[in-house]
């Protein structure tokens, strides 16, 4: 909207912006080069913003003191799980909610809003109960089965709606006279064109499992069950103190991988997250 | 299907409107028995739970009805509680829709290497939140990176987490750097959306930056704020990892937020019963915050597609 900056001013932009990058960039930074520090250095005075010397001992210690790689793989196969199992619950009811006539359709939609008023911290002791009940605590179960169908999706399922009713609904017209069925038109005609909106859920659902902290702590008892974000707390020494460098050695080998992702696929982030259903 | 023998045939059950019909319920049928499995049922079940007196370590189950929530209007903690929610969560939201807007501004000039800057503000939103969160527990440490840089300038710093005041401004802190960057796209989005002309026409009659911003912009974003406001908000009230790793709720209770004390008391302390009513609390928060936004919507959103 403005396009007569003058020089003075794009400094001043500039340098504004890098001021304000720091508290964004730098813990990123400080967490990947603190990692390979020997733990006498860590809390040097003054702080060295690159290893005086470096110790990359307390990458195979991460493994040694927890079951890491298991830990690495339970994180990944539920967050891969989840993801996948909403995009296929969420695009299917938000197509129906969206563009098939049925009898209480906006009633039940209204229900299925519900969800996103009760987050599911406040059923955590019910649901522990109900997974006891089930023979699941101390299984993944809860950690797939909450996401995928509870409250969780309720936001994809919403994304979806908002994306199919502003889908023109002249192509599956076509296909509906040709006498395709409901399924087909969803699975060969709608769906190809939803590519940016489940792109935008499959990011934030993956985020959201990849994240989860409350669920797991109270659903998991032994490390080997553990996932990521739980096993990054428990690197203590006997006296329950952190063990800074091995903890963030950790946490740097679970944040880098995502990192990486985003940065090359960033476009497709940024703007399928800015463009999709939210502005409905 | 029907029987085709008959002279007269019906017309068949199965018209186009009812295949429809059927195909719609299959539809949304796992995600509407989910709800019901994984959210109605539960929240049932909080509710009656929340008339029970219930230690699980002890074994007791006996139904009390509104004695829990008698306790919950005597609890001492609980003013203390409910302040340090306030705190956090109008911390959060007043720091985090200012500081996305701001960038979202910024981002919005015609500059070159735009993309670059917009991919390192948000790159927060992807890191692990316990990392996130870890690596700023080590930089808050007393004698962390923090306070060694301030130290270097000859400030001394506080013991950042273990001195009430800082301690919550540190966690709404963490909280706002690790999620504003999503705010920030969706005002860019927003931001881009606004019709160039009206932009022209104030200039035209001598509008000056501020004023477009005030008259033009902000109106033409507000639905998109209103939106935002309220994921930040119900976001902000399910806050738990943050305080878990960096305070553990302290020091004292002064960052011990209700999603915290719920956890301590149905799953540290073992009073389920308890816990629910506490449950509940946050449920009827929640809900009456949600509530009262979607009312404000028609005061202060200017336009609505």
């Amino acid at each position: 909207m403005k396009t007569d900056l003058s020089p003075r001013m794009k400094t001043a932009l500039y340098g504004l912006m890098c001021v304000l990058l720091i508290p964004f960039v730098f813990p990123t930074w400080w967490m990947i080069t603190s990692s390979v520090k020997p733990i006498s250095d860590i809390f040097a005075f003054p702080p060295d913003l690159w290893p005086r010397r470096f110790d990359f001992s307390t990458y195979a210690q991460v493994f040694e003191l927890q079951p890491f790689a298991r830990q690495y793989w339970n994180s990944a196969y539920i967050a891969a799980l989840v993801t996948g199992g909403t995009m296929v619950i969420s695009s299917m009811a938000g197509y129906a909610f969206a563009r098939i006539k049925f009898p209480f359709s906006n009633a039940i939609f209204m229900v299925v809003l519900l969800g996103l008023l009760i987050p599911s911290e406040v059923t955590i002791v019910p649901l522990f109960q109900i997974f006891l009940g089930w023979g699941m605590i101390n299984t993944h179960w809860p950690l797939i089965l909450v996401p995928i169908f509870g409250a969780p999706s309720v936001f994809a399922t919403f994304v979806m709606r908002q994306f199919f009713i502003a889908l023109p609904v002249e192509l599956e017209e076509a296909a509906r006279v040709d006498g395709l069925g409901r399924f087909k038109i969803f699975w060969t005609i709608a769906l190809p064109l939803a590519k940016p909106a489940l792109g935008a859920v499959a990011i934030f659902t993956f985020l959201h499992s990849w994240n989860l902290y409350l669920e797991p702590i109270v659903f998991l008892s032994s490390t080997q069950m553990f996932t990521l974000p739980q096993a990054l707390t428990q690197f203590t020494d006997a006296y329950g103190g952190a063990m800074w460098n091995i903890q963030l050695a950790a946490a740097t080998m679970t944040a880098i991988p995502v990192l990486l992702v985003f940065i090359v696929a960033q476009k497709q982030f940024v703007e399928g997250l800015a463009h999709t259903g939210l502005k409905g | 299907m029907s029987a085709s023998a008959s002279p007269n045939p019906k017309p068949p059950f199965w018209t186009i409107a009812r295949r429809d019909a059927a195909a719609g319920y299959v539809f949304i049928a796992p995600q509407l028995i989910g709800i019901i499995t994984f959210v109605l049922v539960p929240l049932g079940l909080v509710f009656w739970y929340s008339l029970h007196e219930w230690n699980v370590l002890a074994a007791s189950f006996n139904f009390v009805g509104a004695a829990n929530y008698q306790m919950l209007l005597a609890d001492p903690n609980l003013p203390q509680v409910l302040v340090a929610s306030a705190i956090f969560s109008a911390g959060l939201v007043i720091l985090n829709m200012t500081l996305a807007l701001l960038l979202a501004v910024l981002l919005d000039q015609k500059l070159k290497g735009m993309v670059v800057f917009r991919t390192l503000f948000f790159s927060p939103v992807v890191v692990s939140l316990v990392a996130w969160t870890i690596v700023w527990s080590f930089l808050l440490q007393n004698n962390g990176g923090i306070n060694g840089m301030l130290a270097m300038i000859g400030v001394e710093g506080p013991n950042w987490l273990r001195t009430p005041t800082t301690a919550m401004i540190s966690v709404v802190v963490v909280q706002v750097f690790k999620n504003v960057g999503l705010n920030m796209i969706l005002f860019l989005a927003a931001l881009q959306g606004v019709p160039k002309e009206l932009y022209e026409a104030a200039r035209v009659d001598g509008a000056s930056g501020f004023k477009q911003f005030r008259r033009i912009t902000l109106p033409m974003i507000s639905p998109t704020i209103l939106l935002t406001s309220i994921i930040t908000i119900v976001g902000s009230l399910q806050v738990f990892a943050q305080i878990a790793v960096l305070t553990q709720g302290g020091p004292g209770m002064t960052t011990t937020v209700l999603v915290y004390y719920l956890y301590q008391q149905a799953f540290q302390f073992h009073f389920f019963g308890y816990g629910s009513t506490l449950s509940i609390l946050l449920f009827v928060i929640v809900a009456l915050l949600t509530f009262a936004q979607w009312q404000l919507r028609k005061r202060i959103v200017f336009y609505e597609n």
